[in-house]
C-alpha cells in the first residue's frame, strides 16, 4: 500500500477512526447499557433483597418448569437436529430445498403464532383435544396439553426446532461425503459411520448448537405466555418476572429485574462459550492450514 | 450435472429411508401439523367474515405500526450492521473481540428481560430516557421506543450476514481500482458494495421478518396503546386469544403467517441466486 500518499493515508486513518467510534458507541448504547441497567436495577434494594426475591416460592417454581421444559427441548431438538443434518447433507433429492426452508420456519414466524398453533391443535376447538381426551377416557388419566406443562414444552421444542441442525448442516457441507462413502464402501456400518466419521468433524458445531437452543429456550417468552395461565404451576421463568414486572410496585419491579439477572448471567455464559468454541475452531483450521 | 445425476442414483452412505422417515415425522408432529390447524380452523371463516376481522381498524393499525416500525429498524440496522462489519473485518483495534461477541447478545438474551430492561430505562425516570425526555421526546410508551426495542433485537441479523461476505472478499480488488485512478468513496461505492448488496439485503430481510412478529421485546415499551397507535400485530393476537376470540386471532395469524412466508421466499430466492453467482466464478 505504498501507493498511498501521506494525504490519502491520513484520510483512510480519519475515516477508521470514526467508524470504530460510531461502533463503539453504537453497541454499549444498544447492548452494554442494558446489561449494566439489568444488574443496577436488580440491586437496588440490596443483597438480601436480591437473594429472598429469588428464593420466593413463585420463582422456584418457575425455575423448575423452565429446567424440565429446556432439558426436553434440548434433547428433541438435538436428536432431530443430528439426523436432520446427516439427511440434508449426506444425500441429495427432490424436495431437499424445500425439506430445508420447511425445518427453518420457526426462525422467522412470530413465537405468538406458535403458542396459537398449539392452542388450535389441543385446545377445547382444536381437533386433537377429542383424542386427547378420548386417550384419557380409555386410561383413566387427567393429560392436558394446552395450559399444562406439556403444553409449555411443545412451545419451547417449536421455538427451538432447527437451532442444532441449523449449527451442523454448514459444517457437515463443507466437510464433503468423501470420507463417509469411503467407510461405506469398506463396510462400517451407518452408526458406526457416523459415531467415528461424521461425530469428530461436528462435535464442536453440536455443542454449540446444543448451547444455544438452552439460551433460547431458558429464554422464550411469546409462545410459552400464550400456553401457560397459572403463576406458580406452569409458569416459565420469563413469565414470572412478566407478572412481576406487570404487577408495577417498585419491590416487585427490582425483583423482576433480580430474576431477569439469572438469564444474563446464562446469556453472558453462552456468549463467552461460542467464542471460545469459534476460536479454538479458527485455530484449528490454521494448524491445518500450516500442516500441509 | 452428470456428475449430480449420478450422485443422485447411487445411495453409498446408509440411513437414507431412516434419517427421511424421522426427520418428516418430527417437522409434521411438531411444526407441520399444528401450524396447519391455524389454516384449517382459519378457512372455515366466510371470506366476508376473514375480511371484517382482519380489517377492523385496530387491526390496521396494529399491522401498519408493526409494519412501518420493523421497516425503519431493520434500514437502521442495515445501515450499522455495514459500519460494524466494515470495523469488526477490516479494522484491527483493542477490545475488538469483546465487541464482536456482544453482537450476538441479542440472541442470547431472553426477550421479554430486553423489553422491561428497555422499557425501564428509556422511561422518563431513566438513563438516558430522562435525558431524551428532557430534551422533548418520549421513547418508551411510543413508536421510537418500538423501533428501538426492534433495532435491538435486529442488529445480529444484518451484522452476521454482512461480515462473512466481507471476509472473503479480495483486497486486490480495493487496490486494483485504487490504482486505476479510483477514489476510495467511488471504490467502495462501486466495487465493494455491489459484492455486499445482497448479503445486506437477506440480513434486512431477516431483520425485518424477525422484527413484524416481535413479542417479548416490544410489548413493555411499546405501551400498547390502541388510541396512540402503539399496539403489535402479535400484542393484538394475545389479546384476542384472553379473550377466547379464537376466529380473530387465527385470522390475523394467518396474514401475518403470509407476510413471514413471503419474506423467507425472496431471501431464499436472494440465497440461492448469490450462491449460483459464487459458483460461475
Amino acid at each position: 500500500m505504498e501507493i498511498l500518499d501521506e494525504k490519502e493515508l491520513k484520510a483512510k486513518k480519519r475515516t477508521k477512526y470514526i467508524l470504530i467510534a460510531v461502533s463503539v458507541i453504537f453497541i454499549v448504547f444498544l447492548l452494554v447499557l442494558p446489561l449494566i441497567s439489568i444488574v443496577v436495577n436488580s440491586l437496588k434494594k440490596g443483597l438480601d433483597f436480591y437473594f429472598s426475591a429469588l428464593s420466593t416460592e413463585y420463582v422456584l417454581s418457575s425455575l423448575g418448569v423452565t429446567l424440565l421444559a429446556t432439558v426436553i427441548a434440548v434433547i428433541v431438538n438435538t436428536i432431530f437436529g443430528v439426523i436432520a443434518a446427516w439427511l440434508l447433507t449426506k444425500f441429495t433429492f427432490r424436495g431437499q430445498h424445500v425439506l430445508s426452508t420447511l425445518i427453518d420456519i420457526p426462525f422467522s414466524i412470530s413465537p405468538v403464532i406458535a403458542g396459537l398453533a398449539f392452542i388450535m391443535t389441543f385446545g377445547s376447538l382444536g381437533w386433537a383435544s377429542g383424542i386427547i381426551d378420548s386417550i384419557n377416557n380409555a386410561l383413566g388419566t387427567n393429560i392436558r396439553i394446552v395450559f399444562a406443562i406439556p403444553g409449555v414444552v411443545l412451545a419451547t421444542i417449536f421455538v427451538t426446532f432447527p437451532f442444532v441442525s441449523r449449527e451442523i448442516v454448514p459444517v457437515l457441507n463443507s466437510v464433503g461425503r468423501d470420507e463417509e462413502e469411503a467407510a461405506a464402501l469398506m463396510g462400517a456400518k451407518g452408526f458406526t459411520i457416523f459415531r467415528r466419521v461424521t461425530f469428530p468433524h461436528i462435535k464442536w458445531a453440536l455443542l454449540y448448537g446444543v448451547i444455544l437452543c438452552t439460551a433460547r429456550a431458558l429464554g422464550e417468552f411469546g409462545a410459552v405466555s400464550a400456553l401457560s395461565k397459572t403463576r406458580g404451576k406452569t409458569f416459565t421463568l420469563p413469565l414470572e418476572i412478566d407478572a412481576l414486572y406487570m404487577s408495577g410496585s417498585a419491590d416487585s419491579i427490582t425483583a423482576a429485574f433480580a430474576a431477569s439477572s439469572l438469564l444474563v448471567v446464562i446469556a453472558l455464559i453462552v456468549l463467552v462459550l461460542r467464542n471460545i468454541l469459534e476460536f479454538g475452531v479458527l485455530n484449528k483450521k490454521k494448524k491445518k492450514g500450516k500442516d500441509r | 450435472m452428470a456428475l449430480k445425476r449420478r450422485a443422485k442414483q447411487v445411495r453409498v452412505i446408509p440411513g437414507f429411508r431412516l434419517t427421511l422417515g424421522i426427520t418428516i415425522a418430527l417437522l409434521s408432529l411438531l411444526i407441520l401439523i399444528p401450524l396447519a390447524s391455524v389454516l384449517v380452523y382459519s378457512f372455515q371463516l366466510s371470506p366476508a367474515e376473514f375480511w371484517k376481522l382482519i380489517t377492523a381498524k385496530n387491526v390496521l393499525t396494529a399491522f401498519g405500526t408493526s409494519i412501518v416500525c420493523s421497516v425503519i429498524a431493520a434500514l437502521i440496522n442495515a445501515v450499522f450492521g455495514l459500519i460494524l462489519a466494515w470495523v469488526l473485518v477490516k479494522y484491527d483495534f483493542p477490545g475488538k473481540r469483546i465487541l464482536d461477541g456482544l453482537i450476538e447478545l441479542p440472541f442470547a438474551l431472553p426477550t421479554a428481560v430486553a423489553g422491561i430492561t428497555l422499557s425501564k430505562m428509556y422511561s422518563n425516570t431513566g438513563f438516558p430516557g430522562s435525558f431524551f425526555s428532557s430534551i422533548g421526546i418520549d421513547v418508551s410508551y411510543t413508536h421510537i421506543g418500538i423501533v428501538l426495542a426492534l433495532i435491538f433485537i435486529g442488529i445480529p441479523f444484518t451484522v452476521r450476514a454482512v461480515q462473512p461476505v466481507l471476509e472473503k472478499i479480495d483486497d486486490q480488488y480495493e487496490e486494483a481500482a485504487y490504482i486505476l485512478g479510483s477514489s476510495r468513496t467511488r471504490t467502495f461505492w462501486k466495487v465493494i458494495f455491489p459484492e455486499l448488496f445482497p448479503a445486506l439485503l437477506t440480513g434486512f430481510g431477516l431483520a425485518l421478518a424477525r422484527g413484524i412478529g416481535e413479542y417479548g421485546s416490544v410489548i413493555y415499551i411499546s405501551g400498547n396503546s390502541a388510541k396512540n397507535g402503539t399496539q403489535v400485530v402479535s400484542y393484538v393476537i394475545m389479546q384476542k386469544l384472553e379473550r377466547m376470540d379464537y376466529a380473530s386471532a387465527t385470522a390475523i395469524a394467518l396474514v401475518l403467517l403470509i407476510i413471514s412466508f413471503a419474506l423467507l421466499f425472496v431471501i431464499n430466492i436472494i440465497q440461492i441466486r448469490r450462491a449460483k453467482r459464487i459458483s460461475l466464478r
